[in-house]
């Protein structure tokens, strides 16, 4: 990997500093970088555990390419540049052949230019905003039309919403996801009056003012439905105030992009029986090959634990990872990454998700109801939606492409013909 | 003059050719230029760390000599990281930018191409207008000019509202606590046109210089920390060694009395505050290219008790303590939390060093401050025999400083 | 039973036509020999099976047929076919498509009953069956079809569902079944609730114009969302361009002055969207002409280097118009006799004038006695949040504002109170109980903390206060850690008693939920519990006497060691009381600590060190600020955090030692 260090692979009296000359030799090592302190600890520690889970199992069904496969655990502390730091370690100190990890886009975009720089090779698991597409990164998250469009599609179909609250935390995936839903909402024919949008801290608490303005939207004869893209703690209240304010969800259902499984069992649903989830992935889901996870997840981390939409993203990516090697019979970046197109792999809700040039996943999106035990009942799914990394429903980016396959290009102009850019501007 | 004040602190000198050497061993160590026995990854922590260094003096001027204990540095690092940030993004989206409307049938305006420069930066969460704060942000001089003025303007107007009005105490440290969440609140906003909490990235990447391996330019910014810490060293010593240094300490033992003589203590600790503001500033300009990202998250009110508590380990009344301390509690930090310290088994109970770091650390400050309040640098004493001049008579605590004569006669 | 087929009302062809091709596709010989067995004695039975595929396909959007057919098939089964349907308690058998209506008997094992004769026809496995989930959508359309059904029903329950069934999906032909169904109605709650839902839909829908006059003039003044859903409708406007004066048989709500009432621009737009003038042409539209006519390196004449100039673009764009390769865009003066020459009015989707200016009148009234309510709304919500905020700080006025202690733990010490809540609910079940339980046991708990704390480290520090910041800085993260090691880094659940859910509603606009009026309840009985002791018991005494002066004090043979620590254990333990409540309220991580100690030394500072009605103004003048600024900025609450935080800087400037500022020697330094 490393031309100087590879000649000078005798001094080695400082090996532990350096890139060992080795590379793709046995154990194959894989890194696994998710913040295990700090704010982001209490999301992303569970996905350190699924990839140990999914490394074990692996191992124990014979490892790959003849070796056994190690985990590289390193702990970015919800630090965002050392999200960086820690993956430069990674990929020349530890010499890993492929990263998991990440959860904000934030900590996303700190490694970017790194992986991009010594060609590695990260795959992300969390939904996300989509507007990006690096040669380095594959996406194994739902982009915005994998879960926001099907999901407001819902709301104007299914429900007959004609107001939305657009309720977010102020960072980046609620703001991106807000402006394309606006413009989505707009081209359906809701008046931008009719769309109310509010941005909160991260774990805000203090919620009754913005709950009595949603209620107060139906002041106008028409159905109000809220898109939440509250993340992370803040939905506690946020359900707790909704629960407390008596709103029933057949009078103003509210659809969440960030809450899952593990976030409800911080909470009792008992009073959110109704209200939505829209992912690709629930506990609930009736297949085999979800029974089975679920049963390997919790006979390692106990009864009580729960799996969720980021779980099933990095266990279908860890295996497609785990086939596109064995099929480019090397863990060497570049390689596996010409065979990760067209992989399929089995969903944990059925059917095949499938790879695509882009770097994101065609998978199935489901809509889900709370239910009294911390579940979602499932009311929807759809067929295999293909990601798409530039959204549709932006002028700037509808005429944006991303085919790292036959075009090469992540962000290639369909009216210019040209390639705007071939690494990411982070 | 120069000559006599380094002279009278030796350990200046000192810590100067060691920090000389400590750069020249990295250099000929490194990746890029030397024996490539370390990474470039270390490199650049080191070169963080010497950032840190400078900014830790800075805090140890304001908190060791002169008594403040200032929880807004850390605040004024960010926002130099910020103003250096501004025109590394800026230079460098407008290379691509020019690149790629290079094809153009139509050779494109100015206005076209700030807007396309401003779709890139702000993507589909702003719009394509720059926000007022980035007007110099195509000028690296003026950026440059704005890292020590934009944290340097802050502090004097924060500085001489709180001073003015006799805040002293606990009370500036709360309120300097209060300006730093105000500071990282509003710079969470998307609508501070500063990228809200994604902040500002891929700092890392110098424009003009995207063929040069991150191995060297990693190099080139440890020199330029060094060379940044050195003469901050230099400056630190030499104010603190003067009169400046002496009422500074009068006003830290107490501040009445200082009054009292007739000198201006406001002022003075004006003057202190702005300047380790700028010096701060400095330092952040230096460690966020090397970090390669920039975001509100940084400048919380946690990290700057992160710096008071590096320099309260370190050993806070001298400089080189100050510079210590960070460079040892973060390096450690960064060893612990990297996933290599070995596990201790303690029969069944594995004690992972992921999960009880933080817990040890804190541990750790609790008994520094209760029984090594001189921190690491109290070490040094033991080795020179050095001894502090003691100017209270009696010796009532831990640490003479901070407990005031006038407390203990009451 | 004896109703055939041929009774039922047709379906429309195209329905009939698409769901014979589904049943076809989906197994047609078994399916058709259902539907024909079951067409003589299972009449419900038939018609569910005709709609199988629409029912089983589940979707608003084509579900309307099958709930027609079986709301319109006459039969008296119908309203029970509907409500289970509604309850998702409907099963269809896998083997042959059969629906039932089923009962849980255990976790695998259901109960199936006809829908024909209502009676048990056996048991089934859960495998065998397939559940019919209606969303919440078609819940509401069949809500809508059970109201003709319910508006009678014995059930005074089933009757007010259709109430809100019909308030959720107001239309004009529920407005007869609601009128015939006022005389029969008994029970006086229930009739209530009709007469306004009658009112509702007169104004709506009745095609009587005195009529509607009438029910608006009944129903001004109420500050309901229902009656404000019912009139804005009416008061709907477009505002539409005419060449000449409008048609004088538009409702015109007003005329719009461009330039004033209207910006000219859109009046423009507006124009250009009619046809009524030619469109402008924006930079984008002439870059793309102009790079459409470049011929040998020119432009309209002008060379196409110069043309990253925009006066150059436009000179070349002038040559391409004046050789007609480009249409003219239109200028400033063609824009304005354009827009002058129009008039622009805005008009009313209701044609009657008269229902329009009552309802506008009604509205006006409306709207003043809303705004009088939402600023009490927001006077409560004020008042919530500062009992929150007094409730985190009361602790620190003890610990930080008496013994001058900075405890940057004390946000670990809320933290460890919601733990125990927590704890304790996972071993006594009963929320009510485990509450009553964990408020002495949190107070325990974070009292023998506090105590430990203090003997351990902050004795040492008495006269050091900034050492004392950074040593307790390190307990504050080592617990924090601590707590995470133990209890994971999930938000844990801590449920209030079902007693406490719910909201005290007012009216429509007014309401506060009961968990925020306990906390308010449980912070003035804090600060009841805190001046008690200080002015009334030994304890205060010595420990205003130990504040004060502590040589003096214990020259007086007072044990200073002793009241410190009781003090602080003291000032903690409340603390861990406030940790149960505000766990109650939001959430239990480990970082929940981290969201209350800024904004708790704030309160203590702001309000005036030493002093317990400082911080209860400075609680109130936070809380209420806060939501001041939220008020002013509905769309971004972070900035009212930081617009707070700054209006809390510049206060202190002014008043340095706070709202209320002791004086003489008790204020020390």
């Amino acid at each position: 990997m490393n031309l100087l260090n590879s000649t000078l692979a005798g001094t080695l009296a400082l090996a532990g500093f350096t890139s060992a000359a080795m590379a793709a030799d046995c154990p194959i090592k894989v890194g696994v970088l998710h913040s295990l302190s700090g704010t982001m600890a209490i999301s992303e520690t569970t996905l350190k555990d699924t990839m140990l889970m999914l490394i074990e199992q692996q191992n124990a069904k014979g490892g790959l390419l003849g070796c056994d496969l190690e985990a590289v655990v390193v702990d970015p502390a919800s630090d965002w540049p050392l999200f960086a730091e820690k993956g430069r370690e990674l990929l020349t100190v530890h010499n890993v052949d492929v990263i998991f990890g990440n959860w904000t886009s934030v900590s996303r975009k700190s490694v970017l230019p790194v992986l991009e720089e010594l060609n590695g090779l990260l795959f992300y698991p969390v939904q996300y905003e989509g507007e990006e597409s690096s040669k380095n990164v594959f996406y194994t998250g739902a982009a915005p039309n994998q879960q926001a469009i099907p999901a407001t599609d819902y709301f104007l179909e299914e429900l007959g919403v004609e107001k939305f609250a657009l309720l977010g935390t102020d960072y980046v995936y609620p703001r991106t996801t807000n402006n394309i839903l606006e413009s989505y909402l707009i081209s359906k024919g809701i008046a931008a009056d009719d769309i109310f949008v509010n941005y909160t801290p991260f774990g805000h608490s203090d919620w009754s003012k913005i709950v009595a303005d949603v209620v107060a939207l139906g002041a106008d004869g028409k159905k109000v439905g809220v898109i939440s893209t509250i993340n992370g703690d803040a939905n506690i209240g946020f359900y707790k105030e909704l629960a407390a304010a008596g709103i029933s969800a057949d009078d103003i259902p509210v659809v969440a992009f960030s809450v899952g499984e593990e976030e409800l069992s911080g909470l009792d649903t008992a009073n959110l029986v109704g209200h939505l989830a829209a992912w690709n992935y629930f506990q609930s889901a009736d297949a085999d090959a979800n029974t089975a996870f679920i049963k390997a997840w919790k006979a390692k981390m106990g009864d009580e634990r729960v799996t969720n939409d980021p779980m099933e993203a990095h266990y279908i990516g860890f295996n497609m990872w785990v086939n596109a090697a064995t099929a480019a019979g090397t863990t060497d970046v570049d390689a596996v990454r010409t065979a990760m197109y067209g992989q399929e792999f089995p969903n944990l809700t059925g059917g095949m998700a499938v790879m695509l040039p882009n770097h994101h996943l065609a998978k199935p999106v489901l809509i889900g109801e709370i239910q009294e035990d911390g579940q979602f009942d499932i009311v929807s799914q759809t067929s295999e939606v293909p990601g798409d990394a530039w959204t549709d429903f932006l002028p700037e980016s509808a005429v944006l492409k991303s085919d790292w396959k036959d075009l090469g290009c992540g962000m290639y102009n369909t009216e210019t013909k040209t390639c705007v850019q071939i690494k990411s501007n982070y | 003059m120069q000559n006599s004040f380094l002279m009278r602190t030796p350990s200046t000198l000192i810590f100067l050719a060691l920090l000389a050497v400590f750069t020249i061993i990295v250099t000929a160590l490194s990746e890029g230029l030397g024996l490539g026995l370390v990474s470039t990854s270390l490199v650049k922590t080191l070169g963080k760390t010497l950032c840190l260094g400078l900014v830790a003096l800075s805090m140890d001027l304001v908190w060791g000599y002169a008594g403040i204990l200032s929880l807004g540095h850390f605040a004024f690092f960010g926002m130099g990281g910020y103003m250096i940030g501004m025109w590394l993004m800026y230079e460098r989206t407008r290379d691509i930018v020019v690149h790629s409307l290079a094809d153009a049938p139509i050779p494109s305006t100015a206005q076209e191409i700030s807007d396309a420069i401003g779709n890139q930066i702000f993507g589909v969460v702003g719009s394509a207008e720059f926000p007022l704060i980035w007007a110099f942000a195509d000028s690296l001089f003026l950026q440059l000019l704005l890292v020590v003025l934009v944290p340097g303007v802050l502090a004097l107007v924060f500085g001489w509202l709180a001073f003015r009005s006799r805040v002293a105490g606990v009370y500036l440290s709360i309120l300097t606590q209060a300006m730093t969440l105000a500071l990282s609140l509003y710079l969470f906003q998307n609508d501070s046109g500063l990228r809200g909490n994604n902040g500002l990235s891929g700092l890392q990447n110098l424009p003009g210089f995207s063929d040069v391996p991150q191995s060297l330019v990693s190099l080139w910014f440890l020199w330029g920390s060094a060379l940044a810490l050195g003469l901050g060293y230099l400056v630190a010593a030499w104010v603190v060694s003067g009169k400046f240094g002496s009422v500074l300490r009068g006003i830290r033992d107490n501040e009445a009395r200082v009054r009292f003589l007739g000198y201006s203590v406001e002022n003075y600790k004006l003057v202190l505050f702005t300047g380790t503001a700028c010096m701060a500033g400095i330092a952040g300009a230096l460690y966020y290219p090397q970090a390669g990202i920039i975001n509100p998250a940084e400048i919380a009110p946690i990290a700057s008790i992160y710096l008071a508590v590096w320099v309260a380990i370190g050993g806070r009344g001298r400089l080189y303590g100050a510079v210590i301390g960070a460079a040892f509690v973060s390096l450690l930090s960064s060893w612990f939390t990297g996933g290599r310290a070995p596990d201790i088994v303690l029969g069944s109970f594995a004690l992972k060093w992921v999960d009880w770091w933080l817990i040890a650390l804190g541990l750790s400050f609790v008994l520094v401050t209760l029984y090594a309040p001189k921190g690491i640098g109290g070490l040094f004493d033991l080795i020179s025999n050095r001894t502090s001049p003691n100017r209270h008579g009696a010796d009532l605590g831990p640490d003479a400083g901070a407990l005031r004569e006038q407390e203990a006669n009451e | 039973m004896n109703t055939g087929r041929g009774t039922r009302l047709p379906l429309p062809s195209s329905v009939r036509k698409r769901s014979m091709t589904r049943l076809i596709f989906a197994g047609l010989a078994l399916l058709m020999s259902c539907t024909l067995a079951f067409g003589q004695d299972a009449p419900m039975q038939a018609i569910l099976q005709d709609q199988s595929a629409l029912i089983v396909k589940s979707s608003r959007k084509t579900i309307a047929p099958a709930i027609a057919s079986i709301t319109n098939s006459g039969l008296p089964q119908a309203q029970d076919v509907l409500q289970a349907w509604q309850g998702k308690l409907m099963w269809q058998r896998k083997s042959d498509g059969v629906f039932f209506r089923g009962e849980k008997l255990d976790s695998k094992t259901y109960r199936l009953f006809d829908f024909d004769t209502g009676e048990a026809v056996g048991e089934a496995p859960k495998s065998d069956l397939k559940q019919i989930k209606p969303n919440s959508g078609i819940r509401a359309l069949i809500g809508s079809a059970l109201v003709q059904f319910q508006l009678s029903d014995p059930d005074p329950l089933r009757r007010l569902a259709a109430l809100t069934s019909i308030q959720r999906d107001p239309s004009a032909d529920l407005l007869a079944p609601l009128r015939a169904s006022l005389a029969a109605e008994t029970d006086a709650d229930v009739l209530a609730k009709k007469r306004r839902a009658e009112r509702l839909l007169t104004i709506a829908y009745d095609g009587d114009e005195p009529a509607r006059i009438a029910a608006i003039a009944d129903m001004s003044g109420d500050v309901g969302v229902d009656v404000r859903a019912t009139l804005n409708p009416l008061l709907e406007t477009q505002i539409k361009a005419f060449p000449n004066t409008p048609p004088a048989t538009l409702n015109v709500a007003r005329k719009l002055v461009p330039g004033d009432t209207i910006s000219t621009d859109a009046a423009y737009a507006m124009l250009v969207d009619n046809g009524f003038a030619p469109s402008l042409i924006s930079a984008d539209d002439m870059r793309q002409t102009l790079a459409q006519h470049i011929t040998d390196g020119k432009v309209g004449g002008i060379d196409v280097n110069l043309l990253d100039q925009p006066e150059a673009r436009t000179r070349a764009y002038a040559g391409l118009v004046a050789t007609g390769l480009a249409k003219s865009a239109p200028t400033l003066p063609e824009i304005k006799t354009a827009v002058a020459s129009h008039s622009f009015v805005e008009i009313y989707h209701d044609p009657s004038k008269a229902v329009t200016t009552a309802a506008a009148a009604a509205m006006l009234g409306i709207d003043l006695k809303v705004g009088a309510n939402q600023t009490f709304d927001l006077i409560l919500d004020g008042l919530s949040l500062a009992s929150i905020y007094f409730l985190a700080a009361i602790g620190l006025a003890i610990t930080f504002g008496v013994m001058g202690v900075i405890n940057m733990a004390h946000g670990e010490f809320i933290m460890m109170g919601a733990y125990t809540g927590y704890v304790v609910q996972q071993v006594v079940p009963n929320h009510t109980a485990s509450i009553l339980i964990a408020i002495p046991l949190a107070f325990a708990v974070t009292f023998a903390a506090g105590v430990a704390m203090e003997r351990l480290v902050i004795r040492y520090l008495y006269n050091r206060p900034l050492e004392t910041l950074l040593a307790t800085f390190g307990v504050s993260i080592a617990l924090q850690q601590l707590a995470k090691n133990i209890f994971g880094t999930q938000a844990r659940p801590l449920t209030a008693p079902t007693w406490l859910d719910g909201a005290w509603v007012i009216n429509d606009v007014v309401s506060i939920s009961y968990i925020r009026i306990a906390i308010f309840v449980l912070a003035v009985a804090f600060l009841a519990i805190y001046l008690f002791i200080m002015k009334r018991t030994r304890l205060g005494l010595e420990t205003r006497a130990v504040t004060q002066n502590p040589h003096m004090a214990a020259s007086m043979g007072i044990n200073p060691n002793r009241v410190n620590m009781l003090t602080f254990g003291l000032g903690s333990g409340i603390a861990g009381v406030a940790g149960v409540a505000i766990g109650l309220f939001a959430k239990v991580t480990s970082e929940l600590g981290n969201d209350y100690i800024v904004q708790s030394f704030m309160t203590v500072v702001v309000g005036g060190v030493g002093n317990i009605w400082g911080t209860l103004w400075g609680a109130a003048m936070i809380g209420f600020l806060q939501k001041g600024i939220e008020w002013f900025n509905p769309s971004n609450t972070l900035a009212a955090q930081t617009f707070m935080i700054i209006f809390i800087i510049i206060f202190i400037q002014f008043r340095p030692r706070g709202i209320i500022a002791l004086k003489g020697r008790a204020a020390g330094d």
